[in-house]
């Protein structure tokens, strides 16, 4: 395989892009968060917009802001992640369906629920015929279509590849999710999201798009070294595991300057955080962005987002320190995200 | 192309309950399309591919306990996931062994069932995470102690056939060494009612590649192979290589197929080449022919854009199963292995007349020859095609 290169990004999250910068994040009263509004019509006509979920709103916006971040017009491949898909949409037909007990129904909604509208939807207004597909393994959906990047790019013929992360919520199914505990019973503001100690999390929606590619530019962000998941691992086990997913690359836990965690705040899981943080990683700079953007099953592709900026900018964000550590010249990043105890993804990025 | 060796197999359709009931209803021309008896829906008039087993029925076959959470979905695919390790010659699957599944719609029958009961009832609320695609796949991994590498592809009704692609991708790379790939989908009201609401389903028996086709009949199933190394392989059987696919966007419309067939021409061109094979060395093609009027004429368009006016025999076998969406890639795989094992032919059935715009004729009769290549097509919603070549294993 060639080697991988990060040439374009975007990202849409509960938070404005400055937030990187040392903005004041937004602060969320509520337990579920959506993301910022951006000029969509900029690049989407409101004619389609009007018809758009969420998800395929965020999606397309953030795929032609990569896209043209890299200057590439339509890419060999497009993969995404998406561990609920078009909530939305499904949300409604299921409504109509029951409501109506079985009657009369518009098919839009039908069309539109299917979890791979998205790619489909991004492929129709680039006009791109290359390989598309579809990724819905709850919180490793982005990692897998990142290993499907790896895999496309073995053809040297592939030079630039699609790859994004999207989740939305919709109204009665992320409901649901406090009813069974995923989301916390109680009121928190996002940003005390790691001192709640309480079951559950904060969930949101998010997109995050990035244009790979197998040439290195002047204007690269990083390079996409590898990814891993593993659907169960426990917790005694998760620094043997990461060591080894390192090790395949060539790099030891030592070599990391900086961990993105995917910490979420839920007492119940973040322990597999707290055996590396307080282990193999104990001195090296660790990250959260979970109290910034919320829990949803795409948004380690906001890590890949993070990563990406570190990597090019040399800075660590403020806003999401979990520690007082610092690293002036980053140049190897892991990024390490589970939900539940299971599912869980492992990403390394490096400088160029 | 030596192509990846398929190693197992499992299958549970409306046609059997294994490959060998499968096998036998193919080669008797037995259809499985009845109304819906077990799916309980105000259109019971519509022809549907049930597997004539409940829940209850299933899990007792398969030993769960009482409180379980599986879907209906998993249920099925762990009864063929089971048949596939019984003829795979292993006791349980070695550590490392990957699983990719594809399903179009995951768990919804649960989200249906119990969309008004989560608030009253906190019972039902284990299912509240059933609603998406990795749940399913995950309680089948969980089935069969699959730790690692699990991953879920959900691209409608190419949905499993990418499940295979990218299975023999990743022992190509050296990535894995062994991968259980497939798919599962059940019956739905959610699905029966989307394609309903479409009016693309048919109140009669599916005629595909017909003139007078009038719509598809959806099914469920579930079928998966085992992909292995070819370390592995010395003195075991070798069902058949999977040696091209190709995936391409048709990039024309959400759900329609384009005039032309562009994105299927794609992905067979992409297989072909894969394989290092040209049109001339495919025996035989199971089509995607669902019995819709816009895939069957965009398919054959497609068909006839590779093969000139030498298209190999051909047939779509959705009138034994029905349209199991995301499972059909690898439902009509397995198909496409036993024709390879059994040098035979399984018909396209209920089809009179050629279509007036293309004037083919699928193959209406079982036939017995020698098969050594076949293309087998598998195109979903979102314009995404997908086809995958497979070979006898020499």
């Amino acid at each position: 395989m060639s080697r991988v290169y990060i040439n374009g990004i975007s990202s849409i999250s509960p938070q404005p892009e400055r937030v990187f910068e040392g903005l004041e994040p937004h602060v969320s009263k509520e337990n579920i968060l959506h993301a910022v509004d951006l000029n969509y019509k900029s690049v989407i006509k409101p004619i389609m917009l009007r018809r758009m979920s969420k998800a395929v709103k965020m999606s397309l916006y953030c795929s032609k802001m990569a896209l043209k971040d890299a200057n590439v017009q339509i890419p060999d491949a497009i993969l995404v992640g998406t561990g609920q898909g078009c909530m939305q949409d499904t949300e409604k037909f299921m409504g109509n369906m029951l409501d109506s007990e079985e009657g009369l129904l518009s098919p839009t909604s039908f069309i539109q629920s299917t979890h791979n509208t998205v790619g489909g939807q991004i492929a129709l207004d680039l006009n791109c015929t290359g390989h598309n597909l579809t990724f819905t393994q709850n919180s490793v959906s982005f990692e897998s279509a990142l290993i499907d990047t790896q895999l496309q790019f073995e053809d040297p013929d592939v030079e630039n590849i699609l790859v994004g992360g999207v989740d939305e919520t919709s109204e009665k199914f992320t409901g649901f999710q406090t009813l069974d505990g995923q989301i916390k019973k109680e009121k928190i503001r996002n940003i005390n999201l790691y001192n709640s100690n309480t079951p559950g999390t904060i969930i949101s929606e998010s997109a995050a798009f990035f244009t790979l590619g197998s040439e290195k530019k002047s204007t690269s962000y990083a390079e996409f070294i590898d990814v891993g998941i593993f659907n169960s691992i426990d917790v005694s086990d998760i620094s043997s595991k990461i060591q080894k997913f390192l090790k395949r690359n060539g790099v030891s836990f030592e070599d990391i300057d900086v961990v993105i965690l995917g910490r979420n705040g839920d007492h119940r899981f973040d322990k597999y955080y707290d055996e590396i943080q307080n282990g193999i990683f104990s001195g090296k700079s660790q990250l959260g962005f979970k109290h910034m953007v919320g829990e949803n099953n795409a948004v380690s592709s906001y890590a890949f987002w993070m990563g990406a900026k570190i990597l090019k900018e040399k800075k660590i964000p403020e806003n999401f320190k979990l520690n007082t550590l610092n690293c002036d010249v980053p140049q190897k990043i892991l990024i390490y995200n589970q939900y539940l105890g299971r599912n869980h993804g492992f990403i390394l990025l490096q400088s160029l | 192309m030596k192509g990846v060796a398929v190693t197992g197999m499992g299958i549970i359709s409306a046609i059997g309950r294994n490959l060998n009931e499968n096998h036998l209803s193919l080669k008797n021309a037995k259809n499985g399309i009845t109304n819906p008896e077990i799916l309980s829906t105000q259109h019971s008039h519509l022809p549907v591919g049930e597997i004539k087993l409940s829940n209850a029925e299933l899990a007792t076959i398969l030993n769960l306990p009482e409180n379980h959470s599986y879907t209906r979905s998993a249920l099925l695919a762990v009864h063929s996931v089971k048949e596939l390790l019984e003829n795979s010659g292993y006791d349980q699957f070695p550590e490392g062994t990957g699983f990719i599944s594809g399903t179009s719609i995951g768990g919804i029958d649960k989200t249906e069932q119990h969309f008004y009961d989560y608030s009253e009832n906190p019972e039902y609320r284990k299912y509240i995470q059933a609603q998406h695609p990795g749940f399913t796949t995950e309680k089948i991994a969980e089935y069969f102690g699959l730790n690692g590498f699990v991953t879920t592809i959900s691209t409608a009704c190419s949905s499993s056939a990418n499940a295979i692609m990218m299975g023999a991708q990743m022992i190509q790379s050296g990535k894995l060494k062994r991968v259980i790939v497939g798919g599962s989908d059940c019956l739905t009201k959610f699905t029966l009612n989307g394609f309903n609401s479409l009016k693309i389903l048919s109140e009669e028996k599916s005629l595909p590649f017909d003139d007078d086709r009038a719509g598809l009949n959806l099914g469920e199933a579930a079928g998966y192979l085992l992909l292995e190394a070819e370390e592995y392989t010395s003195g075991r059987s070798v069902l058949g290589r999977v040696s091209g696919y190709g995936n391409a966007n048709d990039a024309f419309h959400q759900t329609a197929s384009s005039e032309n067939g562009e994105g299927a021409f794609k992905a067979i061109s992409k297989a072909l080449n894969k394989a290092g094979l040209s049109g001339s060395d495919i025996n035989f093609i199971n089509a995607h022919g669902t019995g819709t009027r816009n895939n069957d004429l965009s398919e054959s368009v497609a068909l006839q854009r590779i093969f000139g006016k030498n298209i190999p025999a051909f047939s779509s076998t959705k009138g034994f199963t029905g349209h199991t969406l995301g499972a059909a890639g690898a439902v009509e795989a397995i198909f496409s292995l036993l024709s390879i094992q059994y040098g035979e032919i399984y018909p396209n059935l209920n089809f009179k007349t050629s279509m007036k715009e293309t004037g083919l004729d699928p193959v209406t009769s079982i036939q017995n020859k020698e098969i050594n290549t076949i293309l087998s097509n598998s195109f979903g919603f979102g314009g995404n095609c997908t086809s995958l070549i497979f070979k006898k294993d020499e």
